[in-house]
């Protein structure tokens, strides 16, 4: 049978004009149409790419402490930002700063975001009383405000980056799984997936072929909108110093250190917190960005 | 039956699967039942039962399309999904082509899964909105292990076979295309595994009433085409009658009456088929309704009235229709039966009924 | 209908129990000995026996916990490592000062948030609009101890209008409500409401924008319903959300103030929780962190609660 026997007219049906693409491929061309997430991404582009050249964009040495020229202002000759309580560089230690801040705000999240999405899709997927078991242990973390369990943990681990980097991690985790089960069980209860078991499929070819290439995405764009916090968590956490330790250039940590000399030299102190804020504004708006390309009925 | 999924749709390899010839039906189902529970309103409070399909038996012919017609909340969905095994039964066997089904030394649920494949009634929800067309209906055969190559070469081929142009729909996503264009796919994609079973849950439920009829027609055409068995599932009679050879019209979980379609339509032996016709539309201004149509939703599946479940809304029930449940029960004839103890007076009303429009037109 | 508050009440049981667990099995998380967690180094050895009877760390840990809860029911959370003071009388006076702060903080972010977020939803899309929703992204993106510091730049180092530490004259413990203290909770207060006031924005904007997007709002205009009339029925309509959000933003702040204290050496929970940090005194930490997180179950309860009561669809979902 060709299809000249069938009433061949379903194939002259009008089509839509737009080009057939991927997904993602038409997630980020929205996206790169939208200008604030366009700045807020080249910022931070910017900001990550000065951090991973710091040795070469660095005026100094960001350890290099001098007893001679503490507490400089901004603009002082061979201190363009000013320098902090031992006579360091503060545009330096910026500039390396960039490195740790990034890393210690937006690993717990990646973290988060795999381990959470695990455990969430499994939990949504099985569903039953497996399900109900992981929500209700998930939903003990929710008694805690993120802000006092990361300082519990962190508190009574101990200061040290790998701490926080835990305590951050435990924090996001559950959120996250919550996410990531409710959009599996939406998933779950629609018909391609029961077509998919009907055609014999295990349920880990069906996770991986049929779940995954749909939660992943509302996921992905939650976890995103989690950065932002956790770079304040994170640098909040150094900043009480449980994080970072000293002498690293970290910006919570820098803004703790210097906070003594608010009546000495108060504008270079807050130089570190200006860059936390910046880096965290600039994930929301590309978060927020992302969210509204992708929430687009395809 | 663990042939190697073959590389080329034929129509000699469904005649080499079949086994046990003609007379032996594709499919046969004894007892079939299964109960949801509803969780209780609060400690102290017993789970309810519903009765979603209580007690179902049911042969399919090789080659015939077999339609199942009920109200919505019959257990007409549920039974496919029962039997598709998407829903594990609480009670019943399940014999395929002579091979009883998910028993020790029977056929596996992904061996029966070859053979029996489904379409779902709401053709958007059923494709994955990220997966391509091609990949869809190529899923199948992959998961079988055929390699992504053959695969696609078969999915190509369905395309072609369901009417679409496949250089102008393989790489097209779900939402790029119409109802009716989703309902081929879904239709290609059932085929994919070469199954000799198609249940069709509402296939064509949800489209438009031309495009309906260019799908039903695409479904003969295929049907000859590969020899395939239907099992037709629809609220609609009228699209039940064109299609089906047998009709069964479930109530409530249970068959109400089973029968040749054309002996069914034309005299129908449960009060319930004759409501549910009185309700069907005619084309003849003439024939008006004569029979009062069903009034009230069906009784709560829930707490079932003793006796005949049809019973609360039946205009013939009796005394004796509120001790025990009708069995199905074949009528004179042959070829018709009916789960009403007073089947033969409900036919016999029925053609009274006839002669007095006939007078009455006349 | 009272099917769904007993259940929501009688779940609060196994959150208070998990709660208290995860706040035990804080000493046994730090690093070490848990006797060296609790107790000071240099501690007399009749309070380390003393402590060692109390905490029964020799003994399995179901029944260390079970002997922890009994103490802790009675309100003996425990000696500060530190000081040896009393930890449930430490944490109470200091979770007086952190209300405090945290209740004016809320009052000026609700009002704040409630205003901003009405104004944006009404005049959507326009630059009010854009201006509010740019405020509230900063709200909520901002770290809040680093506003802190900027304000303290501003008011106390620059201008030198207001105090920028402490609680006021005298003891952390007498605060009234008079012009001597309250110049103090001004900063902290105002740096703390920044973040419900971007979250109540956000929440207050969408849904006036979308009440107003109903046709029921189109068909009290079509009756020729005054534009207060409306207006009030937007208020009905937003009221119990606002609300709702509001008390859980109450519960985060308890959270949340833990840097803003320590920026303004604010008495309450977070300076006493830094100071714990800073002295590795467990006992303090574990305490002032369970007295926040049952504070939190409570208010939570609460909220879920009067939210139920005025929102009858609740409790079929």
């Amino acid at each position: 049978m060709s299809s000249s026997t069938l009433d061949a007219s379903a194939a002259h049906e009008p089509l839509p004009a737009a080009p057939t693409k991927g997904y993602w491929h038409s997630v980020f061309g929205r996206l790169s149409r939208d200008p604030v997430a366009l700045v807020a991404g080249l910022i931070l582009l910017a900001i990550l790419l000065v951090g991973l050249l710091a040795p070469w964009v660095a005026p100094v040495d960001p350890y290099a402490t001098s007893m001679l020229s503490r507490l400089q202002p901004i603009g002082s000759p061979g201190f363009w930002l000013g320098s902090d309580e031992l006579g360091r560089d503060v545009l330096s230690r910026l500039i390396y700063g960039a490195r740790l801040s990034l890393l210690i705000g937006v690993m717990p999240v990646i973290n988060a975001f795999v381990i959470g999405s695990a455990i969430g899709i499994v939990a949504g997927f099985v569903g039953g009383r497996t399900n109900t078991l992981i929500m209700r242990v998930i939903d003990v973390f929710y008694a805690f405000p993120a802000v006092l369990l990361a300082i519990a943990l962190a508190g009574a681990l101990g200061a040290g980056l790998i701490n926080s980097l835990f305590s951050l991690t435990v924090v996001f985790i559950p959120p996250i799984a919550r996410v990531a089960e409710s959009v599996t069980t939406q998933v779950r209860n629609v018909d391609y997936i029961e077509a998919a078991r009907a055609s014999g499929a295990r349920s880990l070819t069906i996770i991986q072929r049929h779940v995954l290439g749909n939660v992943l995405g509302p996921i992905f764009v939650y976890a995103t909108s989690l950065i932002s916090v956790s770079m304040i968590l994170a640098s909040g956490l150094s900043f009480l110093g449980l994080g970072a330790r000293p002498p690293m250039p970290e910006w919570g940590l820098m803004l703790n250190t210097m906070r003594d000399a608010i009546y000495v030299n108060p504008w270079v102190t807050v130089l570190p917190g200006a860059m936390i804020f910046t880096v965290s504004i600039c994930f929301n708006m590309l978060s927020d960005g992302l969210r509204t390309a992708m929430d687009v009925k395809l | 039956m663990k042939t190697a999924i073959s590389n080329a749709l034929s129509t000699s390899d469904h005649a080499s699967r079949d086994r046990g010839g003609k007379a032996q039906p594709l499919l046969s189902v004894r007892g079939l039942r299964k109960h949801f529970l509803i969780k209780g309103g609060g400690p102290g409070k017993p789970a309810c039962k519903v009765h979603a399909v209580d007690g179902v038996d049911l042969e399919v012919r090789k080659g015939e399309t077999l339609g199942i017609v009920g109200e919505s909340g019959c257990g007409k969905s549920t039974t496919a999904r029962l039997l598709m095994r998407l829903l594990t039964p609480d009670a019943g066997e399940m014999i395929f082509d002579g091979d009883p089904v998910d028993v020790m030394g029977g056929l596996s649920l992904r061996d029966m899964r070859r053979q029996m494949q489904m379409v779902f009634q709401n053709s958007y929800a059923s494709l994955n909105p990220r997966m391509s067309v091609e990949d869809s209906i190529a899923f199948g055969p992959q998961v079988h292990g055929l390699g992504k190559r053959e695969s696609r070469q078969r999915a190509r081929k369905l395309l072609d076979q369901v009417g679409l142009l496949p250089d102008q729909f393989a790489s097209r996503y779900p939402h790029e295309l119409s109802g009716g264009q989703r309902q081929r796919i879904n239709i290609a994609r059932a085929l994919a595994l070469e199954p000799r079973l198609l249940i069709l849950d509402e296939a064509v439920s949800a489209l438009d009433k031309s495009v309906e009829a260019q799908v039903l027609n695409l479904l003969e055409d295929l049907k000859r085409e590969y020899g395939l068995t239907y099992l037709f599932i629809s609220h609609d009679l009228n699209v039940v009658r064109f299609i089906s050879d047998r009709v069964m019209v479930m109530y409530l979980g249970r068959v109400a009456e089973l029968g040749d379609s054309e002996a069914l339509y034309r005299a129908p032996a449960h009060p319930y088929t004759r409501a549910l016709m009185s309700a069907m539309p005619s084309m003849d201004p003439l024939r008006r309704t004569q029979v009062a149509p069903l009034d009230g939703d069906p009784p709560n599946p829930i707490d079932l009235p003793p006796g005949c479940r049809f019973c609360p809304r039946c205009p013939m029930a009796v005394a004796a229709c509120h001790d025990q449940e009708p069995e199905l029960e074949a009528l004179p004839g042959g070829g018709h039966s009916s789960a009403c103890l007073r089947a033969t007076e409900v036919q016999a009303q029925g053609r009274q009924q006839e002669a007095l429009d006939q007078e009455v037109s006349t | 209908m009272n099917n769904y508050f007993l259940k929501r009440i009688l779940y609060v049981i196994p959150i208070t129990l998990a709660v208290s667990f995860f706040c035990f099995s804080l000493v046994h998380l730090s690093p070490g000995d848990p006797m060296d967690a609790v107790v000071s180094p240099d501690a007399p050895s009749e309070v380390v026996a003393m402590v060692q009877s109390a905490y029964g760390f020799d003994r399995p840990l179901p029944e260390q916990f079970a002997l922890w809860v009994s103490r802790a029911v009675q309100g003996d959370l425990g000696l500060s490592a530190a000081n040896g003071r009393a930890v449930t009388s430490e944490v109470f006076s200091a979770l007086k000062n952190t209300l405090i702060l945290a209740i004016a903080a809320s009052m000026i972010g609700f009002t704040m948030g409630c205003t901003f977020g009405t104004l944006a939803g009404y005049f959507q899309g326009s630059w009010l609009d854009r201006l509010v929703t740019g405020f509230a992204v900063g709200g909520v993106s901002i770290p809040h101890y680093w506003l802190g510091m900027l304000l303290v730049i501003i008011f106390s180092v620059e201008l030198r209008w207001i105090p920028s530490s402490g609680a006021g004259p005298g003891s952390s413990s007498d605060w009234a409500f008079e012009w001597a203290y309250l110049r103090h909770l001004i900063l902290p207060a105002v740096t703390l409401s920044v973040i419900p006031m971007g979250v109540v924005t956000r929440t207050v904007r969408a849904m006036v924008a979308d009440i107003l997007a109903h046709e029921f709002v189109e068909a009290l205009r079509a009756k020729g319903l005054a534009e207060r009339r409306v207006f009030l029925h937007v208020v009905k309509n937003v009221a119990p959300t606002a609300l709702a959000v509001m008390g859980l933003q109450l519960g985060y702040l308890l959270g949340g103030s833990i840097l803003v204290e320590t920026v303004f050496s604010w008495p309450g929970t977070g300076l006493l929780l830094n100071n714990a940090i800073f002295q590795r005194d467990l006992p303090i930490l574990q305490g002032t962190i369970l007295v926040l997180a049952l504070f939190f179950v409570a208010l939570n309860l609460i909220v879920d609660l009067a939210q139920a009561r005025l929102d009858p669809r609740i409790q079929r979902g």
